[in-house]
């Protein structure tokens, strides 16, 4: 309770008040994230050691974990060479178009990855296993570690590579020695965000059969409902998230990468390419193509294929509604829930405040199906009024994408001066109204970032949503898995084509967002 | 930032008055609906055209909602259960949940297609096939007993969709006709033999593609597709076994009234319009190709008449879909 000690100085009551409330609220968001967690523990105890170890100790989870392993081993490495090698050519290159590739790098996050899964199946119709898992993975999701990548290369002082090259390192040791270590930070970061998708991923892998924890927990569940089974599934599942988020930890270690020394940085250099330019265009424009083309000409065949019979409208219009109505709540009520998390984590930082804000990273790396199926038996065994409501399912986005707004809305506040909150309380408003007038007013633009990467992540959300969703909803994901489960894949097209039309300007705020925030 | 969220929050207030009462009705009816969206779909916009009740689906899968319902106890919001496949409805049963079916509804059933309790009533029927890619295999390469698949000569040939209620009918049937140890044996063998899918559209779309020789699934998905495009069907052929072969067993799709249900009335008459003319006829005409199974309804004319599939008999009521997924569980297959 540092924190609120240190909130509870003597001679500010006013100040007192309001941030025990905002401390108050910032604790109860953080058990309500907590809550998946003490649920999976709860089953497992109550299933008893015999019971668990015989349904997690069996050659199927055997199977199952090296089916995951082999697939996050294989994907992440693959993913970095190939996000820093774009990243480079983006950032540090004289490519042709470079602002162009660098938009294109992050456009594939606007393809939901089980459109992408539902676009090589289509054009490659028996791809399966392992090796197509990697495939569609990487090209689902390298984005997300392009673009801490990106904004790290960046943001590199280019002194220490020149101190480097005058040393008489050639380009390529300065940038094994010099620029990948300091790049260290945004690829543990990135790969994290990459592996965690990789653990929680349905669809994708559900076209190409290849089985993880995920779509075996799934399984379990049509099975079973909530059995014991999909439980233990889901404890070893959780386990793996842990595995990573420890590995990131360990990986990231605590070198300073802060440079010293007076004024701002120089511009950098951009490398001339000269005579490998031709080359290494190939390198994005493949990407591209494997990444968009594939996804567009295919959902445009069948489009065509459908012609205008598959355009459903009233049935379409519908679901389009569904989902921007729970996309547009559910960010809401993210942002709200990770506002005052995100104020003491700038205002009141302390050993509390990191516990607090570490079991709000949690809940978001758990995936969507663990989190789910932990509110359906919650619901339906202790708070049966709120079963299949619109409020549970709202809190599920809330409690999965948490995290999304957090980090967006800490950023904001950080530049909110703390002073102006004084002064707006000094002038004699109520401590919460001065914090309303002042910095939650100016922690705007990061509030509508972080709701954008929010309704993105809902609006493509299918398994939590499948399963906690009121009766009569049918988003568009939802839509468009029935139809692509009937093999009717010309009728699932509008809605593959609906959802990446929605999300294409959301990523292009995301690709805006990463260049600000590296201040250029 | 208070207008971009009073805009924000008056878009999503928009937006849910518009949505909110397609997601949560309070009159009429809920059915859960394990059976394909489009055929429940017609059965209940005849239903609303006939009596002006409304009827609010919610999707999913038969042993989801049957273990659901469980769950939910008495406190389900479900008025009325449809399925597949019969395992599910048995596990309802057997829980007590279910309210005893109108007699009138009884009555427009043969007794062979309703469970000896009368708790719950067959709506529609389907076959297990072999279905096989006929440039691959000939007739007489063809297994002759569904046991014969787990026979190592048929080791990377066949594939079926274990995850589905369908298949799971299937073994439970198996369960029922050749007990517990030959069952597990069988399950065991086949975990080396097959090849899993997700969907029996799916398994039939990879023995169209030759990806695979054949696969176990029901009758329909084939006689749908050739209704469509034929585009994944062009080169499969359907193997009946019949000879009161487990693998010759038809899977009776069921409903139910749940006891619980707020809408007895209103429940009860939309299982009767469903086992009457009006739900028949949408199997006999429409594109689900299932069996119908009401007294002196017609099923679709390009199917195999059901009285020539020498199916086993099996009680639907006996079915144990609990037990069938520990099996399943326990032999790596789930």
């Amino acid at each position: 309770m540092q924190s609120a000690a240190d909130l509870a100085r003597p001679g500010r009551p006013a100040r007192l008040r309001s941030s025990s409330w905002i401390l108050l609220a910032a604790v109860l968001v953080s058990l309500f994230a907590l809550l998946p967690l003490a649920f999976i523990i709860w089953v497992a105890v109550q299933t008893g050691w015999e019971t668990a170890s015989a349904l997690v100790f069996r050659p199927r989870v055997g199977e199952l974990l090296v089916n995951t392993v082999l697939l996050v081993v294989l994907a992440v490495p693959i993913s970095i060479v190939l996000s820093v090698a774009l990243a480079w050519l983006t950032e540090r290159s004289d490519l042709p178009g470079a602002r162009l590739w660098a938009w294109l790098s992050v456009a594939p996050l606007a393809i939901p990855a089980f459109v992408h899964s539902y676009a090589w199946i289509t054009l490659v119709p028996g791809l399966h296993g392992l090796w197509a898992g990697v495939l569609v993975s990487v090209i689902a999701y390298f984005p997300f570690l392009y673009l801490p990548v990106a904004a790290a290369l960046r943001r590199l002082d280019p002194a220490l590579e020149d101190t480097a090259a005058a040393l008489g390192l050639g380009p390529w040791r300065v940038f094994a020695r010099v620029v990948l270590p300091q790049l260290r930070l945004a690829i543990c970061g990135g790969s994290l965000l990459v592996g965690l998708h990789l653990l929680a991923e349905y669809g994708l892998y559900v076209f190409i059969r290849f089985d993880t924890f995920t779509t075996a927990i799934v399984d379990q569940f049509q099975s079973t409902f909530n059995g014991p089974a999909a439980n233990m599934l889901a404890a070893v599942l959780v386990t793996c998230c842990f595995v990573l988020l420890g590995l990131e930890v360990l990986v990231r270690g605590e070198e300073r990468y802060a440079r010293v020394g007076s004024g701002a940085a120089r511009q950098q250099q951009r490398t001339r390419l000269g005579r490998a330019t031709v080359p290494c265009l190939l390198l994005p424009a493949v990407t591209t193509l494997l990444a968009l083309g594939v996804p567009f000409i295919t959902i445009g065949r069948w489009l065509i294929a459908g012609g205008a019979d598959v355009w459903r409208l009233d049935e379409i219009g519908l679901a389009l509604g569904q989902t921007l109505f729970l996309a547009l709540a559910g960010a809401l009520l993210a942002t709200v829930a990770a506002m005052p998390m995100a104020w003491i984590s700038i205002r009141a930082p302390g050993p509390m405040q990191r516990l607090l804000e570490g079991c709000n990273y949690i809940v978001g790396s758990l995936p969507g199906v663990v989190v789910a199926l932990a509110l359906v038996t919650i619901t339906v065994r202790i708070a049966l009024p709120l079963y299949q409501t619109l409020f549970t399912i709202l809190v599920a986005y809330a409690l999965m994408f948490l995290p999304r707004a957090l980090i967006s809305l800490r950023a904001s506040i950080a530049q909110a001066p703390v002073e102006l909150e004084r002064a707006a309380a000094s002038l004699g408003r109520p401590p919460l109204k001065a914090l309303w007038s002042t910095t939650i007013r100016l922690s705007a633009p990061g509030a509508a970032a972080g709701m954008a990467l929010v309704a993105l992540g809902i609006m493509n959300e299918l398994t939590a949503t499948q399963m906690l969703a009121p009766n009569g909803t049918r988003t568009l994901a939802m839509a468009f898995w029935s139809y692509s489960g009937e093999i009717d894949y010309a009728s699932a097209a509008p809605y593959a084509f609906i959802m990446v039309a929605i999300s294409l300007p959301l990523t292009w705020l995301l690709y805006i967002q990463s260049k600000r925030m590296a201040g250029r | 930032m208070k207008s971009a969220l009073s805009t924000l929050a008056g878009a999503a207030l928009a937006i849910g008055l518009f949505v909110a009462p397609a997601m949560a009705q309070e009159d009429g009816i809920i059915v859960y609906n394990a059976q394909h969206e489009s055929m429940a779909k017609e059965w209940a916009e005849g239903f609303t055209k006939e009596t002006g009740i409304k009827v609010t689906l919610r999707n999913g899968g038969d042993s989801d909602f049957s273990n659901q319902i469980v769950a939910e106890g008495a406190a389900s919001p479900a008025d009325v259960f449809l399925t597949e496949n019969s395992p599910a409805m048995a596990l309802v049963e057997a829980s007590g949940l279910f309210a005893p079916v109108d007699a009138d509804t009884l009555a427009q059933i043969p007794r062979e297609y309703q469970p000896t309790t009368g708790k719950w009533v067959g709506v529609a029927a389907r076959s297990t096939v072999f279905a096989y890619n006929k440039t691959k295999l000939n007739a007489d390469q063809l297994p002759k007993s569904l046991l014969d698949l787990a026979d190592p000569s048929w080791k990377g040939r066949w594939a079926a969709s274990p995850s589905g209620a369908d298949f799971q009918a299937i073994v439970s049937a198996l369960l029922q006709l050749k007990g517990e140890p030959a069952t597990a044996d069988w399950l065991k063998a086949i975990k080396e033999n097959f090849t899993a899918y997700k969907g029996n559209g799916t398994v039939m779309k990879a023995v169209n593609a030759g990806e695979i020789e054949g696969g176990v699934i029901y009758h329909y998905y084939y006689f749908g597709d050739q209704a469509k495009t034929g585009e994944n069907s062009g080169n499969v052929e359907l193997h009946y076994f019949k000879n009161q072969d487990p693998g010759a067993f038809v899977s009776i799709s069921g409903g139910g009234v749940l006891a619980s249900s707020k809408h007895p009335k209103e429940a009860q008459a939309f299982l009767k319009w469903v086992t009457g003319k009006g739900g028949q006829d949408v199997l006999t005409t429409g594109t689900s190709y299932e069996y119908a199974v009401g007294k002196g309804a017609e099923s679709n004319p390009k199917l195999v008449p059901l009285a020539d599939l020498q199916a086993p008999k099996v009680d639907p009521a006996t079915l144990n879909s609990k037990k069938v997924t520990d099996l399943m569980t326990a032999a790596g297959l789930l």
